[in-house]
């Protein structure tokens, strides 16, 4: 399925998103991950640690909400894969973010801009066996 | 607790109008060879300029305005636990079209496939988790 090339949206909204990643860190001094924030609310070690992950959660979920209510918009979301692929693929996603302790967010982003050497491993890493398994069940199971 | 959600909404904001929210759309970055679309670059592109300055500009300060430190890593070791989880992120990102970041803003339209794969997802967490405890008790 063709998608049309957005280059001003996607630029802005990754402005958007470095934006939330350097205010986060400028108040509460944290890595805007959203491996992070999720694992903090749904596997909590302290109080104090929940509920500043809650607030930035609420404020994630509430982000389409807003949106529609305010200015009618709403985001595309076509998804090619069948029920069975979100739910391996989203098991493996967990198990994944929870070893390798972080996700697009949180090393692709900002661990990257701090230049942390961890970070840039596990992006180059991501993205190559995101591009093989995106590659092999396009080009060869699909092909 | 306001100024989370704040952050949190400035955030899924940017998910949204980036793309990163859609499978169709992330995937065919990945797809090179067949309906390629670039777009995502642009995203990574946004939000790491965005971040690298501001992280120079903010880290600089003795402390964040709302706590007493920051709050960064402290592991610096490339580990095979670092390696073999970032490549399973990867495989499965490239099975559903989700990563967390992109699926999380995303539950707040009530999409049923998000909320399919978010479940998924809480429960891989769970499970790595719960088995991540047991390997650092048995070693």
């Amino acid at each position: 399925m063709e998608t049309s090339f957005t280059p001003l949206m996607s630029l802005a909204g990754g402005a958007l998103i470095g934006l939330s990643a350097v205010l986060l860190m400028a108040t509460l001094g944290r890595i805007m991950g959203a491996t992070g924030v999720l694992t903090g609310v749904i596997v909590p070690y302290t109080r104090s640690d929940w509920s500043w992950r809650a607030a930035v959660l609420a404020g994630m979920i509430s982000a389409p909400v807003l949106a529609a209510l305010v200015t009618g918009f709403r985001p595309e979301i076509s998804v090619p894969g069948t029920p069975l692929m979100l739910v391996v693929g989203g098991l493996i996603v967990g198990v994944g973010v929870t070893f390798g302790a972080g996700c697009t967010s949180g090393h692709g982003v900002c661990g990257n801009a701090r230049l942390s050497p961890r970070s840039l491993v596990a992006t180059g890493v991501f993205m190559v066996a995101t591009a093989v398994t995106v590659f092999v069940i396009r080009h060869v199971v699909g092909g | 607790m306001i100024l989370g959600y704040l952050i949190g909404l400035i955030f899924g904001t940017g998910i949204l109008i980036s793309g990163m929210a859609n499978p169709a759309k992330v995937l065919n970055f990945f797809d090179v060879f067949g309906t390629w679309d670039p777009s995502l670059a642009f995203v990574m592109g946004g939000a790491l300029v965005v971040t690298f300055i501001g992280y120079r500009v903010v880290l600089k300060q003795p402390s964040p305005l709302a706590d007493s430190k920051f709050h960064l890593p402290t592991k610096h070791d490339i580990d095979a636990r670092l390696i073999a989880g970032s490549a399973m992120f990867g495989v499965g990102w490239g099975i559903a079209g989700f990563c967390p970041g992109g699926a999380l803003p995303a539950l707040g339209t009530g999409n049923a496939s998000v909320m399919i794969f978010v479940t998924a997802l809480v429960v891989g967490i769970w499970v790595a988790t719960w088995a991540g405890r047991r390997i650092l008790v048995a070693a």
